[in-house]
């Protein structure tokens, strides 16, 4: 077996999401539930696999224990290698100092052995906020041929929304000349997806001098990426096209699961040469009984139907029950509504029950205001929560 | 307590129905997502057995593919784990009774250093709790425990009934095989508790005597020599022997009871091969009653009073009722499928109806396109 890989992931998963509210008052960004069945964080892991890349070190620090044990030994996504596989790389204690990963590059200059390990050509920097399909390797076919040094990947947004995107400006054959984090007036539409390449060796030198730099962040976008492109460093953009969304906000994250509803759905995920890998929990298929109504929905095992459901994403072991209603929302694996109970454009975590007859998200009619519920609550019978409510804690009658 | 499983995959694979024409009756597709091996494997490694010989005899090969290396049983060990056993010394021929395929094993069971043997079949869905069984073993002191289910004898199973008299302290007295009893009776499960060394010394004696029959010639002949008690198992029992009962026990599933029995039991799970597949999507003109739906279909039709496997497409006008279709079943829009069975990866496209009944239900085989 070689003693090298020619590239290998580092995934940063230690975002705390705080844009996402509840629903990462326990869980880590990348361990949010997306689509019935998958956390954010199945899809860079499926891709890396996808890909061919077999290495990937996931740098986690808040809230990591719910990561932790779903990343596991990585069996899931076929990660369990005798050399490579999955690594969950928490901030350790050194022999001089214990500091937390101050910026996205301190959390890579931290674990630069762990890399150096496998003695890698090529290092590919992940997020774990994004929901797509890629093959990493395209890209770094594209890296190689061009006598890259580092590449970003870039995607094509609407003129309206670049200024809220680190945007790349490149000449003809792709190489970035200009750098701008969220410009007033954008030059253009490439907007960075947080994914680059680099050559290790190159990588490790920028890292050793951002983290002696004092007055750096230490973070790829503020600090790595501008110095690089001051040094004249080779960059090029990678043009990604396709599906792919940001799910760090209630709304983006909703309209994300929105979009595998619909005949023609704007992203697809029963493609199978492609598929996404997660772990698989121990419960029998679906069943949908006599008197249910199931519109346009995703559902995933154990999951009981009863009532009805219609424009909605519904998670493992969700129970839906006689006369219940659930509408253009999100339930979570594990959550029950029960008899006449109603739910509107929500999101409901983890195991929540909604009683007899409440009503979460009462009477709204768009997914203007996104009602959340956070895990593990009882919302009492007959309770109205209106749309856009944040619910942290058990509502009584 | 270390305890060796043994799982016989097909004993009776030519007497049950179409399905089992290419493959055990133990890799059989059952419940929408289940092979009916996932049960007695589930039911063992809940029990904490982790070393488990799965018997074969011929077609096994996609017995293999589902179980692979173990590891969604939690099987995958580097001490015991998961072995297929194909057949082995018996010359050119292939055993044909569970005697003798467990003299073609007597040297897997012998390198085993396991203290009991926990012994079953595949054509039975139940959740047995072999914890409480294994624990009224010892207590009983018994030489072998038998497992036993009560039910209504009808005359359809595909081997004469093997049917318990037990007395008051459970031990069984008397053991009928009788291919004309009708009525309610204890009928065996053919699954057993033992001590190794005394199955050792079971296969050795039938070596010796050249006896076939497990039931006949061992159980029977020694009612009174050994200590033979019987265990009832409480709760569902569904017994596949022929095509209208796999259809049965499809639909006991869709039951809320049964399902929360079989599937719900805390700690006792049952785990089944992980086969990576989306949610399933239902469009916006699907109609879907009383019915099991696996991961990975795309329903656009309605579906009623069925099964459906995973990965199976239903096109926008089609009507699939009574029906159990098996993994990546296609139906094309328009057509109505009334009590049909189809196997795995059978495109039913240019057939505007196929209605078969209770007692006549359409069987297409694996693959086919209609």
């Amino acid at each position: 077996m070689l003693n090298k890989k020619e590239c290998i992931a580092m995934l940063l998963a230690g975002g705390q999401g705080s844009r996402l509210y509840a629903l990462t008052n326990n869980v880590a960004k990348p361990a949010v539930s997306y689509g019935a069945k998958y956390k954010i964080i199945d899809f860079p892991l499926s891709n890396c696999v996808n890909s061919n890349i077999d290495t990937v070190g996931v740098l986690t620090q808040y809230q990591p224990l719910e990561l932790n044990e779903y990343i596991g030994n990585g069996q899931p996504w076929d990660l369990d290698r005798t050399f490579g596989g999955v690594h969950i790389l928490p901030p350790y204690q050194g022999k001089k100092k214990t500091t937390w990963y101050r910026g996205t590059a301190n959390a890579i200059y931290q674990n630069i052995n762990f890399i150096k390990r496998y003695n890698p050509e090529y290092v590919l920097i992940l997020s774990g906020d994004h929901i797509y399909k890629m093959d990493y390797n395209k890209m770094l076919e594209f890296h190689k041929a061009k006598g890259s040094e580092a590449t970003i990947a870039v995607i094509d947004v609407d003129i309206k929304e670049a200024s809220r995107f680190g945007i790349m400006n490149t000449l003809e054959d792709g190489r970035i000349y200009e750098f701008e984090e969220k410009p007033a007036n954008p030059k253009s539409t490439n907007a960075s997806m947080g994914i680059y390449i680099f050559n290790a060796k190159m990588l490790y030198k920028y890292l050793e001098a951002d983290e002696a730099d004092e007055n750096s962040k230490n973070d790829f976008g503020k600090n790595i990426i501008p110095k690089m492109l001051e040094d004249g460093i080779k960059m090029y953009a990678y043009q990604f096209s396709g599906y792919w969304k940001d799910v760090g906000t209630i709304s983006s994250l909703w309209e994300a699961n929105m979009d595998l509803l619909g005949e023609k759905p704007n992203f697809d995920i029963f493609d199978k040469s492609w598929k996404i890998y997660s772990r698989n929990d121990p419960y029998p298929p679906q069943i949908i009984t006599e008197g249910a109504t199931v519109n346009n929905s995703l559902i995933t095992v154990g999951s009981l139907i009863e009532g009805t459901v219609i424009n909605s994403l519904l998670g493992a072991n969700v129970k839906v029950r006689k006369g219940a209603v659930v509408r253009n929302s999100l339930l979570y694996d594990g959550v029950e509504i029960r008899e006449g109970a109603t739910v509107d454009y929500s999101i409901i975590a983890e195991n929540t029950i909604v009683k007899k007859n409440a009503h979460v998200g009462y009477g709204a009619i768009d997914s203007k205001k996104i009602t959340v519920v956070a895990s593990d609550l009882k919302i009492e019978h007959n309770v109205k929560i209106l749309p856009g409510e944040m619910v942290e804690k058990d509502i009584k009658e | 307590m270390a305890v060796l499983g043994l799982i016989f995959s097909n004993i009776h694979d030519k007497e049950v129905f179409e399905a089992t024409r290419e493959r055990t009756i133990a890799s059989c597709p059952v419940g929408g997502r289940y092979r009916l091996i996932d049960f007695p494997l589930s039911n063992m490694v809940n029990a904490g057995v982790h070393h488990i010989g799965v018997v074969t005899k011929s077609n096994y090969q996609s017995l293999m593919d589902h179980i692979g290396s173990g590891k969604d049983w939690d099987l995958a060990r580097k001490k015991g784990g998961l072995q297929i056993l194909p057949p082995y010394g018996f010359g050119d021929q292939v055993y044909s009774t569970r005697l003798e395929a467990l003299k073609c094993q007597i040297d897997f069971i012998e390198s085993s250093n396991a203290e009991y043997v926990f012994l079953t079949d595949c054509y039975h869905i139940c959740n047995i709790d072999y914890t409480s069984a294994f624990k009224y073993h010892i207590e009983k002191g018994a030489d072998i425990t038998c497992l036993y289910h009560e039910h209504e004898i009808t005359g359809n199973d595909f081997a004469a009934p093997k049917l318990f008299d037990v007395n008051e302290d459970g031990r069984i007295v008397k053991l009928t095989i009788d291919k004309n009893y009708r009525g309610v009776g204890n009928a065996s499960i053919d699954t057993w508790i033992m001590k190794r060394e005394f199955l050792m010394q079971l296969i050795d004696e039938a070596i010796k005597t050249n006896y076939k029959s497990f039931n006949r010639d061992i159980l029977a002949r020694n009612l009174n020599n050994y200590k033979i008690y019987g265990y009832k198992h409480n709760g569902y029992y569904g017994n596949i022997v022929d095509l209208n009962s796999y259809f049965d026990v499809n639909m006991d599933l869709i039951k809320k009871d049964v399902r929360s029995e079989l599937f719900y039991q805390d700690g006792r799970a049952i785990y089944t091969k992980v086969r990576d597949s989306a949610p399933t999507k239902y469009s916006n003109d699907a109609v879907i009653e009383n019915s099991i739906i696996a991961d990975g279909c795309i329903i656009e039709g309605t579906v009623k009073n069925s099964v459906i496997f995973r990965g199976t497409r239903i096109k926008k006008g089609a009507v699939v009722e009574n029906s159990i279709l098996m993994q990546d079943t296609i139906v094309a829009s328009n057509t109505k499928l009334d009590y049909v069975i189809t196997d795995k990866n059978v495109k039913i496209l240019n057939k505007k109806e196929m209605i078969g009944g209770l007692e006549e239900l359409i069987y297409v085989k694996k693959g086919g396109v209609l």
